[in-house]
């Protein structure tokens, strides 16, 4: 018997456990590839239009900060441009979660034991999950290819604008198979390897804002940092443009490393063990966890202050960049015209950091969907149960989870305001001027954030075994309504749906008191939907 | 007044009718036994009584309370173990048993820190690394320090070894002594045979015998080794005698209690040289009643309640 034996068993139930979830990461990046490069060739049909997007998009910080530069002005550099972010974020995300689920989680409930006392060689659990995760990446990524092709696109390209997401995928399976032998636990996993996602999405937005603009004004040479990001080898490959097809070599090199650290680890260590060992907490608990509201500050804060150390790093770049926009884009209407679609209003400057506001308003929005959904989480793994046999009401319990949830958004959309108004006002002068005012305008956010935990409370208490699923995409519903409605000239009724287009684009435009109103009320009523839902029906189901 | 009266409880899952007009009543100061297989409806019982789960129809009460709408107040004099105790990874054992009994309405110190030292568990140690025993003996002690009328335990020793199993037993007997009630759902016969002193089995949602293991032992068939001098003739004749069969040159026959009387009557006249009478264990009253799932189509032989 080898280290290796009853691999491919374990591949294929692994595969037979997910086989929905990889039929649908497979077979849905493609079709988000192929949607994306539809609309996008619609918007951008010319070579003339082409070329303003390139100047706007290698001009623009928050363009560069967020898509990466633009490899050149044919058709297939900006389908790759706009869609980059999302797929990458997407493979690195999901072959992170599907490592783990298949390593650390079968450890963490004990299946691996059961598991390894059959005939299963020591390496056999974590070599089926590299082979089913990388065959998923290389399988999506082979798709892609295809569609891009079928829409009308070069095939070299092609092929290698969808080897660069799959080598996305590739580098953070390496990552993911190390964070899995560290941490004890598959969340503690999932959270080592979503951080090294999200480091090398700021390292490669710092190497892209900070790049070189070539003589050309179409090309951007990014700086050194984008160069550490796995994130960034995927725009170095240029596709579309004169490819770099070594640079695929960087993400397989990442990939080859982490799985013989992996093996390195797994060799060393027990089984269920961990290199980060499981911390003692206290014998007796502090007073202040004592009740529902203890309980839920406990549970989230460490999430919380990830979050917070995230938004001030972002809010403080964006605000210095903000000093910049004036000297960049002053001669460039298109560009102009660009972050007056985002932001609203006239004045440019005032329009960047009203469109920096709705994107933090946004992302916030998905840390109220995560902290909120932690109610379907603790019902269907059955820690409610116990919690509601004692002497705490549903109502009560259910109120302390959304009043958490938003009080942690609004804390992390002041400090949006105030970082970013601080960044600006360090660079242009009068930082309290600033920072006062952008806090503000951050605060004006949050009836949208109020309607997004109106949304995920009701749908737990209404639909609690689709709540998780339609939570995010309702989330992802207005993130693109709100991105993407206005360039693709969406009626206004369909922009309407989004609490997001109600909230006023200060500074950019006047404070309006009515819609303001309004969605709280919206929100009142969805929370009130939830709470009277959640306590007339059984639990756990 | 009894602790817990359910009357004709009906609870539908879809189209599974988990508990089909369930009869069970237990009275203060009681250990009561719920005995059935997985997926009998013990839990669902339960969490009716906990108001987790709507009844659809039946009378429920609890420490004469409605479980569904005086759910706080009543479980402020109850206490729960959950069968499969699941708790917050990141927390110590200790800090979830001080936040149950916080939450519960306050605990015992004392009585906190002498179980956890009887049960031998280290609080320190983070939820997510104790073992399925060690996380119900987080859930018993959290349950057992705090002061209640009634215990509601589901399954709560399946993971504790037989050391831990009797400082169990010895602690839920301290509770009732100090006139708690308890109900005990298991399918450990030899504890609840300890433990109970009436018990209700439950098949496929109904209550199909409760009463105390001496009236259950009652319903059910002796059985009888006999070993006699001269040859024993007509005990196929006798009333309430079955399954006479000869073992060894002696005979074992199956009797129902009442005609112990006749048989033995009719057996002094062989020269009786040995005489063995075993009543029915809680093992042998449990398969009865469900002999028929392993023994398929077989009807229960016992007579009786239903």
């Amino acid at each position: 018997m080898s280290a290796f034996t009853g691999t491919t068993r374990l591949a294929r139930l692994a595969l037979r456990r997910d086989r929905v979830r990889l039929a649908i990461w497979t077979l849905g990046s493609p079709v988000i590839g192929y949607a994306l490069a539809e609309s996008v060739a619609s918007i951008y049909p010319d070579e003339q239009n082409r070329v303003g997007y390139a100047e706007v998009a290698n001009t623009s910080v928050v363009a560069r900060a967020f898509n990466g530069p633009v490899a050149s002005t044919d058709l297939g550099a900006v389908v790759v441009t706009e869609t980059y972010l999302t797929l990458a974020v997407l493979a690195a995300l999901l072959s992170t979660f599907a490592v783990v689920r298949h390593t650390r989680q079968n450890e963490e409930t004990g299946r691996a034991e059961l598991l390894g006392a059959a005939a299963i060689g020591r390496y056999a659990l974590l070599t089926a999950a590299l082979v089913v995760v990388v065959g998923a990446n290389v399988l999506a990524g082979a798709l892609l290819a295809l569609v891009l092709v079928g829409a009308g696109l070069p095939a070299a390209g092609s092929v290698a604008a969808a080897a660069a997401i799959t080598g996305v995928g590739l580098a953070f399976t390496g990552v993911a198979a190390v964070t899995a032998q560290l941490s004890v636990t598959s969340r503690g996993a999932n959270a080592l390897a979503a951080a090294a996602v999200g480091v090398a999405f700021l390292l490669r937005a710092t190497g892209d804002v900070l790049g070189e603009r070539a003589a050309d004004g179409v090309r951007l040479d990014s700086a050194w940092p984008t160069w550490l990001s796995p994130m960034g080898w995927g725009t170095q490959v240029r596709a579309f443009g004169d490819e770099r097809w070594w640079v695929l070599g960087l993400p397989v090199a990442l990939l080859v490393v982490g799985v013989a650290g992996a093996y390195a680890l797994a060799e060393r260590r027990d089984v269920g063990a961990g290199l980060l060992a499981a911390r003692r907490g206290p014998a007796r608990a502090a007073a202040g966890l004592l009740s529902p509201a203890g309980l839920t500050w406990r549970l989230h804060r460490g999430a919380l202050a990830g979050w917070a150390v995230a938004v001030a790093v972002l809010g403080l770049a964006m605000g210095l960049a903000g000093n910049e926009v004036d000297d960049m884009i002053a001669d460039n209407p298109a560009a102009a015209e660009a972050i007056a679609q985002l932001g609203g209003g006239d004045e440019l400057l005032d329009a960047f950091l009203a469109a920096m506001l709705g994107l933090f308003a946004l992302t916030i929005g998905a840390y109220v969907v995560q902290a909120l959904l932690r109610v379907r989480g603790d019902e269907s793994d059955g820690i409610l149960e116990p919690l509601l046999a004692t002497a705490v009401s549903r109502t009560r319990w259910l109120s302390t989870q959304v009043a958490g949830a938003v009080l942690g958004a609004l804390a992390l959309m002041l400090l949006a305001g105030a970082t970013t108004g601080l960044g600006y006002g360090l660079a242009a002068g009068d930082p309290a001027g600033w920072t006062v005012e952008l806090t503000g305008a951050a605060l004006l956010r949050l009836p949208a954030l109020l309607v997004v935990a109106g949304v995920v409370t009701a749908l737990f208490g209404a639909l609690p075994r689709l709540s998780v699923a339609l939570s995010w995409a309702v989330l992802i519903v207005f993130l693109l309504l709100g991105q993407l409605g206005a360039a693709l000239d969406l009626p206004q009724a369909a922009l309407n749906l989004s609490p997001y287009t109600h909230v006023p684009s200060v500074p950019a435009v006047d404070v309006t008191v009515l819609p303001l109103v309004l969605l709280t009320a919206v929100a009142a009523a969805l929370l009130a939907l939830g709470l009277t839902t959640f306590r007339h029906r059984d639990t756990p189901i | 007044m009894s602790v817990i009266a359910i009357e004709n409880l009906v609870k539908t899952f879809g189209g599974v009718r988990a508990l089909d007009g369930l009869d069970l009543r237990v009275e203060p100061g009681e250990v009561h036994g719920f005995l059935g297989p997985n997926g009998s409806g013990k839990s669902t019982t339960i969490r009716i009584l906990l108001g987790l789960l709507r009844r659809d129809s039946g009378q429920v009460r609890i420490l004469d309370g409605d479980p569904w709408r005086d759910a706080v107040a009543l479980h402020r004099r109850l206490a729960y173990v959950p069968g499969d105790v699941n708790l917050w990874p990141n927390l110590s054992g200790g800090e979830a048993i001080d936040l149950f009994g916080a939450l519960r309405g306050g605990l015992d110190r004392r009585r906190r820190d002498e179980l956890l030292r009887r049960f031998d568990l280290d609080p320190t140690k983070k939820c997510r690394t104790y073992s399925k025993g060690n996380r119900q003996k987080v859930a018993i002690v959290a349950a057992f320090a705090s002061d209640v009328e009634l215990y509601v335990l589901d399954e709560p020793t399946s993971g504790l070894d037989p050391l831990m199993e009797a400082v169990f037993q010895e602690e839920v007997r301290q509770l009732t002594e100090a006139g708690a009630s308890v109900l005990l759902s298991s399918h450990v016969l030899a504890e609840v045979e300890a433990l109970c002193d009436r018990v209700s089995i439950i098949r496929e949602g109904r209550v199909v015998e409760a009463g105390t293991l001496s009236e259950l032992r009652h319903l059910a068939r002796t059985t009888v080794t006999v070993e006699t001098g001269r040859p024993v003739i007509g005990l196929t004749e006798l009333p309430g005698v079955h399954e006479v069969r000869p073992v060894d040159g002696r005979v074992r026959l199956e009797v129902e209690p009442e005609h112990l009387d006749t048989l033995l009557a009719h057996l002094v006249r062989f020269e009786v040289r040995a005489l063995t009478s075993t009543p029915p264990t809680l093992e042998e009253l449990f398969l009865r009643h469900y002999g028929d799932a392993i023994d398929a189509d077989q009807p229960a032989p016992i007579g009786g309640t239903r």
